[in-house]
């Protein structure tokens, strides 16, 4: 599809293009990868089963997520997805540190996947006989060509991750059937599993890596303002994806619990990877690689888009300095948030250990997530359904709101219990960024300005 | 110098030129445009409007 100019008079805005299969491929993209390593770190926590424990939690949390996220956005059609949805709802406070855990969480797990393509390129080299090989170089090849795509314009980078999710998707599946899930062939449950090796307490540290199997799916509504029709594509994409991934989750678990031990499973770097060589199938072996490749690469793309669009987002409203919320006249993209998160990435993938990049990415989503617990109810309090339109009604309100309330609680304990330190960082660095935005930034922001959505005044104000 | 180091070489340069490109493209296009012009996008800024078929996809008015 062309991306030609189109300046209307004088404005420049971001291309309205993408379709619903886009914003699926944008978050199951962003999340697959999950399914592909770092799960299996549940396992290592508290064996097999407390992963499947964790598994389903995290999948009831993130469903809760994404049928908020599909109702709110479906309303909020604006780039910055949850920071612009806060903005509207709650106020400009905590907009601005729900824009910076977006882009927190995306640039980490941009890194996060970038360290990852590099160390699997290394492998692969040293497999082929260069033991000097480095990943430095297709760390920085990966972050600086998505960069490009993404700088391009977002339908091609768009398109490009739904090539890449499909693939990596379909490779899952196809493993799963490999696998003949209906013998005990190759599989064998009854004799790996062991139950609870650390009890309870092992299924609350497991809730941890739980969230792996889905973090990002909330990605979806960053797409808002280059969708053709939001109402229908958000909700529609959104949802479409958490189906997919709790499919895809409960397939990885089912399959790669029967193929491997726990000790082994519970420290593994690419769990689908092994599953298939233990199968002893070369087209498998040769299919997942490139799956584990291609999700790698889909997650880092969607998260360069992600973050940009938050950033960018930011700018506009003067929330950062208005030279972020700059597009180009010719790509339609957030050019100068694209170029900006570069060296941010840069500097994560180079310098930081991977565990504590993931860790950095999990605690921003979870902080996003509990304030979007709290926000619904605020929406529906200010805005019953009957005054304004909505693509999407989330139903059994406030039920999913309190579960996802009850879940990130939980979950908050269980990344306490393996990395306090850095919880107690983050909220540090959160509560010093807020006093700045208060004391500081907020006096350059045009206050009417930044209420955009033509609503009507809400309930009791 | 064996043919994975004129991999990791070309990866640097690719990456150098990917990055020289967006660099170089990015100050061209802030002399080409006015700031005005370029920081003139809006939130909301919708030109068509939401669509919204509550018998088909659940949208409530």
């Amino acid at each position: 599809m062309s991306q030609a100019t189109a300046v209307h008079g004088e404005k420049i805005s971001l291309l309205r293009v993408l379709g619903p299969a886009h914003v699926w491929a944008l978050g199951v993209g962003i999340v697959l990868v999950g399914e592909y390593m770092g799960w299996n770190f549940a396992v290592g926590k508290g064996g097999a089963i407390a992963a499947l424990i964790a598994c389903w939690a995290a999948g009831l949390l993130y469903t809760c997520v994404a049928m908020i996220d599909s109702e709110v956005t479906s309303t909020v059609a604006a780039a910055g997805g949850q920071y612009a949805q806060s903005k509207h709802i709650i106020g400009p406070l905590m907009a601005f540190n729900v824009g910076l855990y977006l882009v927190f969480a995306y640039t980490m797990l941009e890194a996060a996947n970038a360290i990852t393509l590099g160390y699997l390129v290394q492998t692969v080299g040293q497999m082929a006989g260069f033991a000097e090989a480095h990943d430095k170089p297709f760390i920085v090849l990966t972050i600086m060509f998505l960069a490009w795509l993404n700088y391009r314009g977002v339908y091609a980078t768009l398109t490009v991750n739904l090539v890449l999710t499909a693939i990596a998707f379909i490779a899952v599946v196809v493993l799963f059937l490999g696998v003949k899930p209906w013998s005990t062939e190759l599989l064998h449950h009854k004799e790996i599993l062991n139950g609870l090796p650390y009890g309870w307490i092992g299924v609350l540290a497991s809730l941890h890596f739980g969230l792996w199997y889905y973090l990002g799916i909330e990605g979806t509504c960053q797409a808002a303002e280059e969708v053709r029709s939001p109402a229908r594509s958000l909700p529609l994409g959104t949802m479409t994806g958490i189906m997919t991934l709790l499919i895809a989750a409960t397939m990885t678990w089912y399959l790669c619990s029967g193929l491997m031990p726990w000790e082994y499973l519970g420290q593994a770097t690419t769990p689908l990877f092994d599953a298939a060589r233990l199968t002893s199938s070369t087209p498998l072996m040769v299919l997942l690689f490139i799956g584990t490749m291609f999700s790698t690469l889909a997650s880092a793309n969607g998260c360069i888009n992600d973050a940009s669009r938050a950033w960018f987002s930011m700018g506009r409203d003067r929330y950062l300095p208005t030279w972020f919320g700059a597009v180009h006249p010719k790509n339609r993209t957030p050019f100068r948030s694209i170029v900006f998160l570069v060296p941010v990435a840069l500097i994560f993938a180079y310098f930081a250990p991977l565990d504590q990049v993931i860790t950095f990415s999990i605690l921003s989503g979870l902080l996003e997530y509990t304030y979007m617990s709290i926000q619904v109810i605020f929406f529906r309090q200010k805005w019953p359904l009957d005054t304004i339109k909505r693509g999407y009604v989330h139903p059994f309100h406030p039920l999913p709101a309190l579960v996802l309330l009850a879940i990130c609680s939980t979950t908050y304990f269980a990344v306490f219990l393996g990395y306090g330190t850095q919880l107690v960082a983050m909220m540090v660095f959160f509560i010093v960024a807020s006093l700045w935005f208060h004391f500081h930034r907020y006096k350059y922001v045009r206050r009417g300005d930044q209420f955009t959505m033509n609503w009507p005044r809400p309930v009791g104000y | 110098m064996n043919n994975w180091q004129i991999l990791e070489y070309a990866a640097w340069a690719l990456s150098f030129a990917l990055g020289l490109y967006m660099l170089i493209d990015m100050v061209m296009t802030n002399h080409k445009y006015s700031e005005d012009l370029l920081t003139s996008s809006r939130e909301g800024d919708i030109d068509d409007a939401l669509v919204i078929d509550p018998p088909h996809q659940g949208g409530h008015l």
